[in-house]
């Protein structure tokens, strides 16, 4: 195993390609699912202020 | 037999849509994710010249590719946004966008750490990766200009405009290891000639450019689906939504 991580000396450059490659896609993903939760929420917001005053009369 | 494609050309209908691809796309992507690293660090054996390091080019390659692909991509729905006023397009090209920098992000990244054990450097002004480098702050220049108008539909036009103008330097990328000979080597695959590498390594390299494809897909999906309820969150169609009515 610590044979396969070595990489014959190369393991620094390849697993630093790796790891940061899986980080940037994590963080991509993350980001996407958090901008989405917000979205919702203020789209239920919005929705549910047209449900009580549809015409904006209270505005 | 004829589809009415048109019929998807409205968020409404698109949404629901996109909805039920991205889980198809995102297990394909995660299957051929998990063969494509099985071949490219565990079956494919050690090169002759450049040791085991030649095995960054696995993620290297595939995220060049996509790089390029992205923004032809998005410069097309941008076309078609700039020529049609469809604004289901225009959200398209917004939504690819992250995805195409983070993308070159990656070939510039992976490229610097395969660079300096095989080149002895991780940077050079090199023909090629200057206009990567060129490719990401286009990417970047589209993400910030959209940020500076607050008008989405005006953003839209501002947008388009400069991705087609950046589209120029797509060519300069694809043919600059054939136009300057700086350091970049050549392709090795090409569309004329049998690839110069052997067939396992080939076989990684595309089973992991498909599970780029299909990542960027997935993303690229569930991204323009955020973009649809942010853009169109007091629409009808919205209210309508099982995620919107159910708190």
């Amino acid at each position: 195993m610590s044979t396969f991580f070595a990489m014959n000396g190369y393991g620094f450059y390849i697993w630093s390609a790796y790891g940061v490659t899986t980080i940037a896609l994590a963080i991509e993903v993350i980001a996407l699912r958090s901008r989405r939760t917000s979205v919702l929420a203020e789209a239920r917001l919005i929705q549910s202020d047209d449900a009580i005053d549809p015409v904006g009369a209270a505005e | 037999m004829s589809i009415n494609w048109f019929r998807y050309a409205s968020p409404a209908t698109f949404y629901p849509l996109a909805g039920r691809l991205i889980p198809w796309f995102a297990w394909a992507a995660a299957l051929l994710a998990v063969a494509g690293l099985w071949i490219g660090l565990v079956v494919a054996p050690t090169d002759f010249q450049q040791g085991d390091a030649y095995r960054i080019i696995f993620i290297h390659v595939p995220a060049a590719w996509m790089s390029m692909f992205l923004y032809v991509v998005m410069a097309g729905w941008s076309a078609i946004a700039l020529g049609f006023n469809t604004r289901l397009s225009a959200m398209l090209a917004q939504a690819i966008a992250p995805t195409g920098a983070l993308m070159t992000f990656i070939a510039l990244w992976t490229g610097a750490f395969w660079g300096r054990p095989t080149w002895g450097t991780y940077w050079a002004w090199d023909a090629r990766m200057t206009s990567e480098l060129i490719l990401l702050f286009l990417y970047f220049g589209v993400i910030a200009l959209r940020h500076a108008i607050d008008d989405p539909r005006r953003a839209d036009r501002a947008c388009g405009v400069l991705t087609l103008t950046g589209v120029v330097n797509i060519p300069i990328i694809y043919f600059s290891v054939q136009w300057w000979n700086t350091l970049h080597q050549g392709s090795t695959i090409s569309m004329t000639k049998a690839p110069a590498m052997a067939s396992i390594m080939l076989t990684g390299m595309l089973v992991m450019s498909f599970a780029a494809w299909f990542y960027a897909i997935a993303v690229a999906l569930a991204r323009v689906r955020t973009i649809m309820i942010e853009r169109e969150r007091s629409g009808a169609w919205v209210s309508s939504l099982q995620e919107v009515r159910n708190a």
